[in-house]
């Protein structure tokens, strides 16, 4: 059965690949990115059950939290390259 | 008896979890718009993440595995729409524009 989900979720790292590649802004592979470290976390998490080691599950606690601030920190930085740098503290965009 | 049925139980919500993410992988491919792409990910991906683990929350039972699955559970519910809104916003700071129908311009 983990075998069957895991594949699952193999196809739709693959998918998120194609997103990734195809995906005309930037923000299309950052959000494709961002789908596919959840889909990591849950792949790492069924081979964690279906190899019965359940140190699998830290790794995978770990990298949902890596996984949030890296995307963050992606879009931080574009933000202040491409949009208009907004001022973090009161957020009004500065030409 | 009774670990049968949490077997099967697991399996229903692991199968179903599965599901949902590809279909919100074909949603991420077919979507036409980026802020589409974007509901479709965000939508499946919380919807699916949250059966899977609750499937292998039954597999894993009264112990340790359960907690970090509740933990990851609960870190997953607060990022993932943070992220998707922060996606969101920088999309609109980068002026990608909202798909728009032509004559209801």
């Amino acid at each position: 059965m983990y075998i069957v989900v895991s594949v699952v979720i193999l196809i739709s790292i693959t998918m998120g690949l194609v997103r990734a590649y195809r995906g005309p802004t930037l923000y299309d592979r950052v959000m494709a990115a961002n789908m596919i470290g959840t889909l990591t976390v849950l792949m790492v998490s069924v081979l964690g059950f279906l190899t019965g080691r359940p140190e699998f599950l830290d790794i995978a606690l770990v990298y949902v939290l890596i996984s949030f601030v890296s995307t963050i920190a992606v879009l931080r930085v574009s933000a202040n390259r491409y949009g208009t740098a907004r001022d973090d503290a009161t957020g009004s965009a500065q030409e | 008896m009774i670990g049968l049925a949490f077997d099967i139980l697991s399996w229903v919500s692991l199968l179903i979890g599965a599901i949902f993410l590809l279909v919100g992988a074909i949603g991420v491919l077919r979507f036409p718009d980026f802020y589409s792409r974007l509901h479709a990910v965000s939508v499946s991906d919380t919807m699916g993440t949250a059966l899977i683990l609750v499937g292998l929350m039954i597999q894993g039972g009264l112990s340790m595995v359960t907690v970090k699955l509740l933990l990851m559970f609960y870190f997953m519910i607060f990022t993932g729409p943070t992220a998707v809104h922060a996606l969101a916003e920088a999309a609109i700071e980068g002026n990608v524009k909202p798909f728009a129908r032509k004559t209801g311009q």
